[in-house]
């Protein structure tokens, strides 16, 4: 595929665009969650005040240069996740750097911004975030696993690797999406999905009522703020990758705002109706529950 | 001073030796220095007003007045709505509020989370016993004056405060904050001679650093 200058400003378009919606609609979700606990909820933008907030303190310490590029990984992640993907099928504009084999990158920018998280905490030294980094990885290895399994059968039911040929593979109308020609994949990274979306039963990493908060410990003013904009991107950029794989990706912003909107309730609904699990008790979960028909999955196929 | 915070010589394991002084190599001893606003007005008043919306709380309960803080995150009053949320880590937070009675004890703790906090910061004191002790007044082991350890941005009455009242003082720091006058992390620094040798004066076995953000 032929590079083009004309690409570089639409890909910052589209995340800005990307941006606001996630800003937004993780907001919405507190909300909806809040409700869900009979409370009225933040305000819709409250996310922007926060970060600039934090963006707003005046003072700020570093530990060390990879606590530094802790937060820098986490969202060069997120942001990676969304430039080499597809946005909107059939748009020149938005169709970002997405090139053949272009599947394989996005698994992996997928767990990047984890790693260098992992790294940036470690550096901080409070031992509060060493606990959340290993609790961190043990459950995003497992709920990965699922993830992967699924990915490589609908690679193997599509015989491609580039995410726009999957979604053009699925625009013969709601029938051929993943989600019905191949269900039993789409099962395990839905499960896959509840385990990195930090919502219960999975959030024990991030959870606001354990004593260390996970990783962020030590994080806080532009660092935290630059973490926080990466959640907000990474969010939506994760549920367009599973748009595009399993939901018949979209061919225009609305179809995409409400599926992205859809998806991700689905984790905010299991996060409400369920408590907690422990680390070991989520990773038993994903082992027992989510690999088995991933495997399945790619045995059918 | 505790043992394990004394200058020692350790021996690591490819033989070399070399001498640790936790004091000095796990704390920063570089005092505070006072930090204004080093934009356009227009900006930080902007900034005020996000500092305002945006009142992030200690999760710290230091007194027993901690437990009408349970009530705000709650459904009745849902403090969330008004833009304050509770974190778990100094770092991250900007609000520490002091809820009621406080020990050397827990003083030592405090005086150690409040400087770790990034700034603008502000600290709240909750109840009759952060003024003058309240019901402690004459106890061995509890200060009676917040204000003589950390710069008090604002106070909120009674023994102990009902959630309203809390959630009133909030509203009020809020209205201090956007009008600019939130700036205890600066009297902190400006007086900052004054505050430590306050804090040592109740602090008997006082084993960290001076600054120790």
């Amino acid at each position: 595929m032929d590079f083009e200058w004309i690409k570089i400003p639409y890909a910052l378009l589209s995340l800005f665009i990307v941006l606001n919606y996630g800003l937004l609609m993780t907001a919405l979700v507190t909300k909806i969650g809040a409700r869900a606990g009979r409370r009225y909820g933040i305000p819709i933008y409250q996310n922007y005040i926060d970060i600039l907030k934090n963006m707003a303190l005046r003072t700020s310490l570093t530990h060390g240069v990879m606590f530094y590029l802790g937060p820098v990984f986490r969202l060069s992640g997120g942001v990676g996740l969304l430039l080499f993907m597809p946005l909107i099928f059939g748009s020149e504009m938005f169709s970002n750097f997405s090139f053949a084999g272009d599947l394989m990158l996005v698994l992996y920018f997928i767990f990047f911004g984890m790693l260098g998280m992992a790294l940036g905490a470690g550096e901080s030294g409070s031992p509060h975030a060493a606990i959340g980094v290993s609790r961190g990885l043990s459950q995003v290895t497992t709920s990965e696993l699922p993830l992967a399994l699924a990915v490589f059968a609908v690679a193997l039911q599509y015989q491609t690797l580039s995410i726009t040929d999957i979604v053009a593979a699925q625009q013969h109308g709601w029938t051929s999406w993943t989600l019905f020609t191949n269900p039993l994949a789409v099962i395990a990274a839905m499960f896959s999905f509840l385990g990195s979306m930090m919502r219960p039963p999975f959030d024990i990493v991030l959870a606001p009522q354990e004593i260390p908060i996970g990783p962020p410990t030590e994080y806080h003013s532009s660092y935290l703020a630059a973490m926080q904009t990466n959640r907000m991107i990474f969010a939506v950029a994760k549920v367009v990758v599973y748009m595009n794989l399993f939901f018949g990706g979209a061919s225009n912003w609305f179809e995409l705002f409400i599926k992205v909107f859809l998806i991700y309730l689905f984790s905010a609904f299991v996060g409400v109706c369920f408590p907690r699990f422990r680390v070991e008790q989520s990773v038993r979960w994903f082992l027992v529950w989510a690999v088995p028909p991933g495997i399945l999955a790619i045995l059918l196929v | 001073m505790k043992k394990e915070l004394e200058k020692r010589t350790v021996t690591g394991p490819d033989g070399q030796v070399f001498e640790v002084d936790p004091l000095k190599d796990y704390f920063c001893e570089a005092t505070p220095t006072v930090q204004t606003g080093e934009y356009l007005q227009i900006v930080e008043d902007l900034f005020n007003w996000a500092r305002s919306n945006s009142i992030w709380v200690l999760g710290f309960g230091t007194g027993c007045g901690a437990i009408e803080m349970r009530p705000l995150m709650t459904p009745r009053f849902d403090a969330y709505r008004y833009g304050v949320q509770w974190r778990a880590t100094p770092r991250q937070s900007n609000l520490f509020i002091v809820s009621g009675y406080l020990s050397v004890k827990t003083l030592k703790r405090v005086v150690r989370a409040y400087e770790q906090m990034q700034s603008p910061k502000y600290v709240m004191g909750l109840g009759s016993c952060t003024i003058n002790g309240g019901m402690y007044w004459d106890s061995y082991n509890t200060i009676k004056q917040l204000d003589d350890y950390l710069p008090v941005d604002l106070y909120v009455t009674g023994c102990m405060p009902r959630p309203e009242a809390l959630l009133s003082g909030i509203e009020a720091l809020k209205k201090i904050i956007r009008e600019g006058r939130g700036e205890g992390a600066n009297i902190y620094a400006e007086r900052f001679e004054w505050y430590k040798a306050n804090q040592k004066k109740v602090i008997q076995d006082w084993d960290m650093p001076d600054y120790n953000w």
